[in-house]
């Protein structure tokens, strides 16, 4: 009996993970904007249901899983690229309410135009994992939760990767951490800014394409989730890459663990209770986890 | 020279109020009703006016209080009785009621959305920011999910029905006019309030904290008590605005207070123009009717889905943005400055002097 139980408790952490870790790729490119621009982008969860939406209407027309992937990732970052440069731009110096409604605008118009463009109904999303399961000690693992998890944990490597062993990489952590200076040494930081659009909306676009298989394809499918990228992204600190991974899956597995072992909770009320742990969290550390607290000179 | 200026804002004022009152003779009935959605709405971007525009504090789950308010009346109109017809069950220590007429409803849902308000505001003191605009966001997706949860009070996802609204009073006047006047007296008091709280100290503690809140500190202003005040008036605001939907409409519903309206009523409030009475009241008519002309926009040809009014609201937010920061209130008021700095004469800074920003304390 008590075995029984073990295996289903780690079964609810293994697809905890699984979906935590798209909440961790959009947390990751919330987590990119906020650092590099300050800006907190609202419409990332609909630029990636977007992004979306192009992968199937790509494989609509015939493309197969990964060419249509590869496309719809250079479709994201040029597109992401492109917002940076023609929308957010005129508004850096702003005040932060000025780009927090631009964002809003942003979702809104996004949200909209795939419904118009695609339909409002439900489509379904092909998954490019076998619709099989392990059983590993008595564990269930579908390949599905672990095809997801390797997807969207690879594109965090090859980010840090990026961030830290290339001299582009450099020169954006340059640009993001002190603007004035790295434009005196020759960086462009108008281009390093648009290349981090670009880039979180690349992240986006994974983490669209791993959720729909799960969720189904429709205009509003982000915005949950964009809900809990945020929270993940505050909870592991705004401005910290590995904060933003770390709380995407604990709280993946915070969701699933309080759905299915406290009754009172049951369904309805996961995503409210989630949100009012994160709260506590914050209240304890308003930085959050790993986020680095602003000290200001009086 | 100076007083001719008052005068003209005072005529200005004369002109709105009368417009107000004279419009039940002239509009049809559909249109009252949306005018005393109008009205609703106002006393709602009033609330977070103060809380957005001179508290510098994002909301973006503001309609969530709104809810509040309107379940707060719902309830209260039907009282135990009126729960118990529904086979609910409404646990004993609520003070309910035997059910009560709507327009007696409205202070009770201002003070139970207002101790919801300060109750969030005062830990959400410690969240700055980003993590205030998500803990409200958060608090407006929660709530229709708890309003679901708790059935035996709220009736779930079914809903309430409410007592169909009529003329109170014996007064020899339809209904239609009855909670459109309602409405709108509910929001003059609202705007009258709003006015006296922010002319004076806390208004002033408000934009002082808002605009380099060390020099406030320093200057003794308490930080949290004032945002944690303009929090807890804010919500009250939103909530009265609830019970006059709860009144209008007759039903509520967790669905009514969906995340979108929250973050119409924040995109509505700054397109109108934070700050100002005039830019609330644009608001106002922004949030009511734009989604509405949206659907059919003037300019465009062909044929619309019913996705198009949000590419048209989503895309116009942005170009607003663009061509008026301050919102289509203060872009009027910079067309007109060259004139109102002449009948001044003397020209004084528009700037306020204390803050260094143009936002004035009118509301």
């Amino acid at each position: 009996m008590l075995a029984f139980a073990f295996a289903e408790f780690v079964q609810q952490i293994v697809s905890g993970l699984a979906t935590g870790s798209i909440f961790a790729s959009l947390a990751l490119a919330l987590v990119l904007i906020y650092r590099s621009t300050n800006v907190v982008n609202f419409a990332q969860g609909e630029m990636a249901m977007f992004t979306t939406y192009i992968a199937w209407a790509l494989m609509d027309r015939g493309l197969s899983y990964w060419p249509a992937f590869l496309l719809t990732l250079a479709i994201a970052f040029t597109g992401g690229a492109a917002i940076e440069r023609t929308i957010i731009r005129p508004f850096e110096q702003k005040s932060a309410l000025a780009i927090v409604i631009v964002t809003i605008g942003l979702l809104i118009a996004l949200n909209g135009a795939a419904g118009w463009i695609w339909g409002a109904e439900v489509k379904a999303f092909d998954s490019p994992f076998p619709n099989t399961t392990w059983d590993v000690g008595g564990v269930a693992i579908s390949s599905q939760d672990v095809g997801t998890f390797c997807v969207c944990l690879a594109t965090v490597a090859l980010l840090w990767a990026f961030f830290n062993l290339t001299p582009l990489g450099l020169a954006m952590r340059a640009s993001a951490i002190n603007p004035t200076t790295s434009r005196l040494v020759g960086v462009r930081v108008g281009w390093m800014l648009a290349l981090g659009w670009g880039l979180a909306a690349v992240l986006g676009a994974i983490a669209g394409m791993m959720a729909a298989p799960t969720v189904f394809l429709d205009p509003n499918m982000m915005l949950v989730i964009l809900i809990y990228a945020f929270a993940a992204a505050v909870l592991g600190g705004i401005d910290s890459p590995i904060g933003a991974v770390v709380g995407g899956l604990s709280l993946g597995v915070l969701l699933n663990l309080i759905g299915r072992y406290v009754d009172f909770i049951g369904p309805e009320l996961r995503l409210p209770t989630a949100l009012l742990v994160l709260l506590g969290v914050l209240m304890i550390r308003p930085q959050g986890l790993f986020g680095h607290a602003v000290v200001r000179r009086v | 020279m100076r007083y001719v200026a008052l005068a003209l804002r005072l005529a200005l004022l004369a002109a709105v109020v009368g417009l107000i009152a004279l419009l039940p003779r002239y509009a049809s009935e559909f249109r009252l009703s949306q005018f005393t959605f109008v009205a609703a709405y106002f006393i709602a971007l009033a609330g977070l006016n103060i809380l957005t525009g001179f508290s510098g504090q994002i909301s973006l789950g503001h309609f969530a209080f709104v809810g509040i308010g309107a379940y707060t009346a719902a309830l209260l109109m039907l009282g135990r009785p009126g729960l118990e017809t529904y086979g609910l069950d409404p646990p004993g220590w609520l003070p309910l009621g035997d059910g009560m007429r709507g327009v007696f409803t409205i202070p009770f849902a201002g003070l139970v959305a207002g101790a919801f308000g300060y109750a969030f505001g005062l830990p959400a003191q410690r969240l700055a920011g980003v993590s205030l605009a998500l803990a409200t966001f958060a608090f407006a997706v929660s709530l229709p999910l708890v309003a679901k949860r708790f059935e035996d009070v709220t009736g779930g996802g079914g809903g309430l029905a409410l007592p169909l609204p009529s003329t109170p009073f014996g007064w020899d006047i339809s209904t239609r006019h009855w909670l459109y006047y309602e409405a709108w007296v509910a929001a003059g008091v609202i705007a009258l309030i709003a006015w006296l709280l922010l002319r004076g100290r806390a208004g002033r503690a408000l934009a002082a904290l808002r605009d380099g809140e060390i020099a406030a500190v320093s200057a003794g202003v308490n930080p949290t008590a004032y945002k944690t005040f303009a929090f807890g008036v804010s919500a009250a605001f939103a909530g009265v605005a609830g019970a006059l939907f709860a009144i209008e409409v007759a039903y509520v519903n967790p669905d009514t207070f969906p995340l979108s309206q929250s973050i119409l009523m924040l995109a509505s409030l700054v397109l109108g123009g934070m700050g100002s009475l005039y830019g609330v009241l644009m608001g106002a008519l922004i949030m009511q009717f734009l989604p509405v002309y949206a659907q059919t926009p003037p300019l465009l040809p062909g044929s619309f889905s019913k996705e198009s009014p949000a590419v048209v609201f989503g895309v116009m937010l942005i170009v607003i943005m663009f061509i008026a920061p301050d919102g289509l209130v203060g872009l009027l008021r910079r067309l007109l400055r060259p004139m109102m700095v002449r009948l001044k004469r003397h020209p004084v800074a528009t700037e306020d002097a204390t803050f260094g920003t143009s936002r004035r304390a009118e509301t």
